[in-house]
């Protein structure tokens, strides 16, 4: 008998399934106090991915704009105000020369590729029109590839262009669209190719004009419009807003589009020859103000830059270094020049992430954490005002461990159910912040971040209902009868 | 060997550091299929007792044996897990739980001895079949006269089928007439084998059952066996093995 009668001493737990049950009821039957309760949570949750899909956004869009200006292959060489050891050989120093140009090529196997750049500000006019540029440069045709630009329309001039020195240029669509008007504006593209343009006054053909550029963001955007205006004309003025297509400041990595579309290539020789004077005004360089003529120990004439290619980007400090040493031997050892990589730009981008990401998710965080307070404050009120069902459950038999579970089980359901809402409500918290929000990078949002966000409130959820279940577990049974 | 041997058995608390005796030395045994009254005023002990047998509480010295079973240095788990089997409680506020029906209310013990749904359900429907509240299976405890819901609550409590139920003033919560119903659900349940035991402070109460015990101070003042011994379902004869005063 005493054996037989031993076994019992061996519980056996109350079955998950009625316990969670149970739990629902109890959230059921307090519906209103469950749903503030959930709100902590649900509106963590919801920042939480928004966030990351926010920064995500950000973060597509800065690297699609990394990728449009030329990669992280590639080397910009910039005049720089001299070292202040050498500030007394300012006389001497010559500047960024055709002559680096020749020695990088010839002396430097790490570079496949030099493109000098004569920058001219220009204020261009045509159509009865004007528009201001800094990107107006005389250049190499290799800056074609360099600066990853593509023909669309035409032909970019070539080496007989650059050594007659033709007034021939290759314009970008935000030139046409700012002289001639854009395709959204005017109805149909236009392409300015043969037209006559006035760059400080001189006369250019247009012999070619880029594609047009623009992130993925943006150009979806763009064939939405089309095809909403194609298939209701009559709305077109009002979809396509006066200023919709234009200004860099709509997107946070658009600038650099717009940069690129606002290029306008003209060759090196012929920017020598027509804008030589104004060479000095590019703004560039220690000595832009002091000389307005260019002269030098060689007699080149001053670039306003170069850009060099790297053979192979793991290689980027030695081939850095062998720049270096030849322009040092030909610049007689001033430190004139500085080198800009992408790599900067690279690393000032992902910084930028880690920073949002860090700051994002800390306020997620916080907001999380208030939400656990939350259901703990409410399971504490609940078990307070259950005390005499708790004693009833335990003269029924169930252990201390079974009223634990029990309490944890609901603190954890109102949680997951303040998860599952939150992801609901991240969907349109992020369509809430796409729409009013001047970044244009679309939001993207991952089910890692989702996964992750619902993870954080499960375990906030078993967080605060640790203490109420361990406290209701605790009740001495006689007492929680007793408990009016 | 009794259902039920208590030995010796003493509770103290301690309040204040003044000792408050709530049971001195009592020793008493139950047999089983015994229908028994534990009468008292109150403050007598009389609960404790209770709360000592029913597992609800362990003394601060001497045995509790129940069914064999030592209970007096069990963990609060054990205690649950023979609270849960062993013992069935009906109280005088009948203590079912507001928010489920009368059939979940019922199903709730099964549910922590971990019986599974469908067996639950039928168990729970033969306990209220028992009690003749298998038509109220689907109503709230609300939507019960009081007297319904303690034959909910009796159905509760025998649904594991437990070797002994205790009853606290089961009828204190009830007019004369229910009381009575009630009470002689408890006499047929007892004519089934059921071993009862009713606390109470109401001596007409104690009258109906054929063994009555009185405390006071926290001592057994009196054993009182009215009936004969044929009547008490051989009870009688065990019941020598603590003197009587």
């Amino acid at each position: 008998m005493s054996s037989q009668s031993k076994d019992i001493l061996i519980h056996s737990s109350a079955q998950f399934g009625p316990t969670l049950i149970a739990g629902l009821r109890e959230i059921w039957a307090h519906k209103f106090r469950s749903l503030l309760t959930m709100l902590g949570i649900i509106l963590g949750v919801s920042s939480l991915v928004a966030m990351s899909a926010l920064v995500k956004g950000m973060e597509k869009g800065a690297k699609e704009a990394l990728i449009a200006v030329g990669g992280l292959d590639k080397v910009r060489v910039e005049p720089q105000e001299l070292p202040v050891e050498q500030r007394h050989l300012q006389d001497q120093a010559v500047g960024i020369t055709m002559n680096d140009v020749t020695v990088i090529q010839n002396g430097a196997p790490l570079i496949t590729r030099v493109s000098p750049e004569m920058r001219v500000p220009v204020t261009a006019s045509a159509n009865g029109k004007t528009f201001r540029t800094f990107m107006c440069m005389g250049v190499w045709p290799v800056a074609l590839e360099m600066m990853e630009h593509e023909i669309e329309h035409g032909r970019m001039f070539n080496e007989i262009d650059d050594e007659m020195a033709r007034s021939v240029c290759v314009i970008g669509t935000a030139t046409r669209n700012e002289l001639w008007g854009s395709p959204e504006e005017v109805g149909k593209e236009i392409v300015p190719v043969g037209e006559t343009i006035y760059l400080n006054g001189v006369p250019f053909t247009i012999i070619g004009m880029f594609k047009h550029y623009e992130s993925e963001q943006d150009r979806k955007t763009r064939e939405l419009q089309a095809k909403q205006a194609i298939n209701s004309p009559t709305n077109q003025p009002a979809q396509t807003g006066p200023q919709r297509n234009r200004g860099y400041s709509r997107t946070s990595g658009g600038w650099a589009f717009w940069i690129k579309n606002a290029t306008i290539y003209m060759p090196l020789n012929t920017a020598y020859m027509k804008f030589r004077s104004g060479v000095s005004l590019t703004g560039f360089g220690p000595r832009s103000q002091s000389s307005s003529t260019p002269s030098g120990a060689t007699g080149d004439p001053r670039l306003s830059s170069l850009e060099l290619r790297i053979r192979d980007f793991d290689h980027l400090p030695e081939a850095l270094q062998q720049v270096r040493n030849l322009l040092m031997s030909t610049h007689k050892g001033i430190e004139d020049f500085t080198f800009r990589t992408q790599e900067e730009w690279a690393e000032a981008i992902n910084t930028f992430i880690h920073n949002a990401r860090l700051s994002g998710g800390l306020i997620a965080g916080i907001s999380l954490l208030v939400g656990g307070i939350g259901i703990m404050n409410i399971m504490l009120a609940s078990i307070s005002e259950r005390v005499r069902e708790i004693g009833i459950r335990k003269s029924v038999g169930a252990s201390n461990g079974d009223i634990f579970f029990q309490i944890l089980v609901e603190s954890t359901v109102i949680a997951m159910l303040g998860g599952f809402l939150g992801l609901g409500t991240s969907f349109a918290l992020v369509r809430l912040i796409s729409t009013i929000s001047p970044t244009g990078n679309a939001p993207i949002v991952t089910a890692t971040a989702m996964l992750i966000a619902f993870g954080f409130s499960v375990c906030v959820g078993i967080l605060a209902g640790l203490l109420p279940a361990f406290k209701a577990a605790r009740l001495n049974p006689i007492q929680a009868l007793r408990y009016e | 060997m009794a259902l039920v041997e208590l030995r010796n058995v003493s509770k103290i608390y301690r309040l204040g550091g003044e000792e408050i005796r709530a049971l001195d030395n009592v020793s008493l045994d139950i047999e089983d299929g015994e229908l028994i009254s534990i009468i008292g005023p109150s403050g007598s002990g009389k609960s404790t007792l209770m709360h000592i047998l029913g597992c609800l509480d362990t003394p601060t010295s001497g045995t509790v044996c129940l069914d064999g079973i030592m209970i007096q240095n069990a963990s609060q788990r054990e205690l649950a897990a023979i609270r849960n089997r062993k013992i069935g409680f009906v109280f005088q506020f009948f203590n079912l739980l507001p928010k489920l029906n009368v059939l979940q209310n019922v199903e709730l013990p099964m549910i922590y001895s971990g019986v599974p749904g469908g067996e639950r359900r039928k168990r729970a429907l033969a306990a209220l079949e028992a009690v003749d509240m298998v038509n109220r299976a689907r109503h709230r405890p609300s939507q019960l006269s009081g007297g319904q819901q303690q034959r909910v609550a009796i159905a509760r409590a025998l649904v594991n089928n437990p070797r002994i139920l205790f009853a606290d003033e089961p009828t204190g919560n009830l007019d004369s007439h229910t009381g009575e119903a009630i009470l002689s659900l408890f006499r047929k349940l007892n004519q089934d084998g059921r071993t009862i035991v009713l606390v109470t402070h109401d001596p007409e109460i104690a009258a109906v059952t054929p063994r009555r015990i009185e405390i006071r101070d926290g001592r057994i003042a009196s054993k009182i066996d009215l009936t004969l011994a044929g009547l008490a379902r051989g009870s009688a004869q065990a019941s020598p093995a603590s003197p009587p005063s």
